[in-house]
């Protein structure tokens, strides 16, 4: 390939990273250079009007997400970066057999927990983690669920080392969101770069729907002939009101709000124009605090009062089930290696960023040694706080933390620093890499099936490892190579 | 391969003011432009405050502290998102409506109805002076028209269509009264050829107000007098604003939902139906002056009123925790469908 001094590429460089577009992958089948090479051909000022225009247009479909303050409600889109991350059909097997392990042991461990607790008696997890969690249930205990599904939707969040190694930085077992994103963007490529996606084999997005309908229903209470699945929304003023509305649209199923349903004679209703109508799997995307004011806060207006009690008696199916909040905690995320072994027998298909448990005495040794070049987080907070960032804290901070270590060791646990990989991105400078991470979707009834790609999230400012849409982070379509021969599914 | 599928009563509730807030948006913008166009010289401010009237609007305006003269009246209607029947603040109702209605209408629906919000937002003092607010009363109707036939071209026909339907109509029966009432005191007969022709101008705009001048020129008899006017609009069934044809039209929609949908409920809805029906054929127009027109107009108005809460009773309120409050004025079911 010629590159012209035009080409937006020529002044790219990645660094000591690795690039999800330009760092060889013998088995792209060329698509990385193809793609490349279309992007010089449209030239960056042609692509950034193209990229405006795609923005707008979400906007005025209302693909976004809400922002509130005090005096008004703005509507935001998850910004677009519409330079594609790739993945090759290797390095998409292995992450989806990595993650349907990972769903198996989530749902094993809280099989496990919730039925007597074996690993814990077997010493492989400590019990203050399991049942001193505030997001353990013990409401849960000896419930059965189908098939012994807990975490029905699971989005995985993984980054990519230097090397180009997969790594899992955390499992969001509760109500993940963001897919309604990777469909849109797919759409969004497809309207506004046909030129830059023509002829390129890919796995489609479009199946989710339909997927998660079908697990919905396949949980629905045992006997249930055609089930009445619908989604539970906060409601319209919800920052994800409009993933709420692309699932139930994608599903073709209602979405209720709280004040929607009532229960009766432990009996799950929805009330419509013709009287009420009877629902057997609710897959909501509210809190497990806020779903019923009689068990859990009594101040939601969100929930239903005697959801509960419903669900208990095994008349309605939630989805995901209440107390998966245990599993994707932080201070279990470190035992996950252990948790796959002991129930699968396998080792992680997946690693875990490499996590030294400062409560064991080996990993309290190796942390004191090397607190400068490490990352000490307290197990029990969110939101980053309570993080040492080693490379970058001053003398005065590390003594601090290394009397935190000494004083509480339980508390805390240590990670290296992630070099996280790039992707070009389309900046004010011209294409320039910034750090990603991404988030596959697997859905689980009966069994697992992952959604091909994910939501790549692009931290858009220099240097910056914050991904969140809350901080300014976008979006890329997620590309997985179809370089297979193509699934084909019974009908 | 169809199903019935059941409809939550609240989308059916923001179906059906979800219509009647974008009918009214269109009813006003028609209104204003009318009246732009038809003020009379020397007596703008009487002009302009006759639209305050029609929407029974006085206390309102009063409210918000405003002058008596036409800039007041334009601003009250186009600019001020406080005052809730305003052309805004009603297509923020409907919109939010919408929002709710999201998983139900289609995208292009939603879509075009999120521009055209986007695009109201932007409306600015300097648009509605001059020859710029009659084109802006276009930009309006359009809007509104276009939002018509996407809706007829790309939303669903099941019984969400049919409360769509009704809320569209009992809103534009509501306008047509409000707008004939507006003009009555036009009726009183007076002298002078002078003076007659002047009268049948103001029923000219009346009609163009209505969107009905040409079709009445066509069907009205040669020297027409008011009373054909007021014939017209009431109870020509040709004429799709006429409060009889909205009348026969919700009176098919409610069968439909009783019949097709087999919804119990609709039989007080009904009655009132039939009331008014029974109102408008049962005497000639003529007659219906003679015995004051203002009272017929306000007990139609009165009847719309109770058909929309009959409606609600039936099919809306069981969704709301309040459901068994009881009787709850058309206000407040209206504010809560915009907080809802």
């Amino acid at each position: 390939m010629q590159l012209s001094s035009t080409d937006p590429f020529s002044d790219y460089q990645a660094g000591a990273y690795f690039c999800e577009l330009t760092s060889r992958r013998p088995d792209d089948q060329g698509t990385a250079a193809i793609v490349r090479a279309r992007i010089g051909a449209i030239g960056l000022e042609a692509l950034r009007a193209r990229a405006a225009a795609a923005e707008t247009e979400l906007i005025s479909l209302g693909v976004t997400f809400t922002v509130y303050s005090e005096a008004s409600a703005i509507d935001r889109i998850l910004p677009f970066d519409c330079i594609p991350r790739l993945l090759t059909g290797a390095e998409w097997g292995q992450i989806e057999a990595g993650v349907k392990q990972r769903v198996a042991a989530l749902n094993a461990f809280l099989h496990d927990i919730y039925h007597g607790g074996k690993i814990v008696k077997d010493g492989v997890i400590p019990a203050e983690l399991v049942y001193g969690n505030a997001n353990y249930r013990p409401e849960m205990v000896d419930f059965p669920v189908r098939f012994g599904t807990y975490v029905h939707v699971c989005g995985t969040d993984i980054v990519r080392d230097a090397s180009g190694a997969f790594l899992v930085l955390e499992d969001n077992a509760r109500t993940p969101s963001g897919v309604s994103y990777v469909v849109e963007n797919r759409h969004l490529m497809s309207r506004a770069f046909p030129d830059l996606m023509a002829g390129m084999k890919l796995r489609p997005v479009d199946d989710y729907g339909r997927r998660l309908l079908s697990a919905m229903a396949e949980i629905a209470p045992e006997g249930v002939g055609d089930p009445q699945v619908v989604l539970l929304s906060p409601g319209i003023y919800n920052s994800a009101y409009f993933e709420h509305v692309f699932l139930a649209r994608e599903m073709g199923v209602p979405l209720v709000e709280g004040a929607d349903l009532v229960v009766e004679d432990d009996r799950v209703w929805m009330r419509t124009t013709g009287g009420r109508r009877p629902v057997h799997t609710i897959y909501r995307r509210i809190g497990d605090d806020f779903l019923d004011p009689t068990v859990f806060r009594r101040d939601s207006m969100l929930g239903v009062p005697g959801l509960l009690g419903a669900w208990r008696r095994g008349n309605v199916s939630l989805a995901n089930a209440v107390g998966t909040g245990v599993a994707d905690d932080k201070a279990v995320y470190a035992y996950m290696p252990r948790i796959i072994r002991y129930y699968l027998g396998e080792d992680a298909i997946l690693a875990n960023v490499e996590t030294h448990i400062c409560r064991e005495p080996a990993g309290l040794a190796y942390t004191l040694e090397r607190l400068d070049r490490l990352v000490v987080k307290p197990v029990g907070e969110s939101g980053g706080y309570g993080i040492t960032i080693g490379p970058r804290a001053s003398r005065a901070q590390l003594d601090v933390a290394r009397a935190a270590l000494l004083a509480d060791p339980s508390n805390w646990i240590s990670q290296p620093v992630v070099s996280l990989s790039v992707g070009p991105t389309l900046c004010e400078q011209g294409i320039r890499p910034r750090h990603l991470d991404l988030r596959p979707f697997a859905v689980t009834g009966r069994d697992t099936w992952v959604l091909p790609g994910g939501l790549s999230r692009v931290a858009l400012q220099e240097g910056s490892l914050i991904v969140n849409s809350s901080q300014g982070g976008g979006s890329k379509d997620t590309w997985v190579l179809d370089d297979e021969s193509p699934d084909v599914e019974p009908t | 391969m169809t199903r019935e599928t059941p409809l939550l009563a609240r989308y059916a509730e923001s179906l059906f003011w979800m219509a009647r807030y974008l009918e009214r948006v269109e009813n006003l913008a028609r209104l204003v432009d009318v009246t732009q166009t038809f003020e009379t010289p020397g007596r703008e401010a009487e002009s302009w405050f006759a639209l305050v009237r029609i929407n029974a609007d006085e206390a309102g305006f009063a409210k918000r502290g405003l002058a008596h003269d036409a800039e007041a009246v334009k601003h009250f209607y186009l600019l001020d998102t406080g005052n809730s029947t305003s052309i805004p603040a009603s297509l923020e109702s409907a919109r939010t409506n919408a929002r709710t209605l999201r998983p139900l209408i289609s995208t292009e629906m939603w879509r075009q109805l999120n521009v055209f919000h986007r695009d109201m937002l932007s409306i600015s003092p300097e648009m509605l002076q001059g020859d710029r607010l009659s084109r802006l009363c276009g930009r309006i109707k359009e809007g509104v028209q276009a939002h018509t036939g996407i809706t007829e071209g790309t939303f669903f026909r099941d019984q969400g269509w049919l409360f769509y339907q009704l809320g569209r109509l009992i809103e534009r029966a509501d306008q047509t009264t409000r707008l004939l009432d507006i003009r009555y005191h036009l009726l009183v007969p007076s002298a002078g050829e002078e003076r007659r022709v002047a009268e049948l101008t103001q029923w000219g705009a009346v009609l163009r107000g209505a969107a009905g001048y040409h079709a009445f020129r066509r069907v009205a008899p040669p020297g027409f007098k008011p009373a054909d006017v007021v014939a017209f609009l009431l109870t020509d069934t040709a004429f799709p604003r006429s409060v009889a044809l909205c009348v026969e039209q919700m009176e098919w929609l409610l069968g439909q939902l009783r019949g097709r949908y087999g919804l119990r409920g609709t039989v007080p809805a009904l009655e009132r139906v039939e009331e008014l029906r029974a109102g408008l054929v049962g005497r000639p127009v003529d007659r219906l002056i003679a015995d004051g027109l203002h009272q017929f107009l306000d007990a139609v108005q009165r009847d719309l009123i109770l058909l929309a809460a009959e409606i609600g009773t039936a099919f809306f309120r069981d969704w709301r925790p309040l459901a068994d409050m009881p009787t709850q004025s058309q206000s407040q079911s209206q504010s809560q469908s915009q907080v809802s």
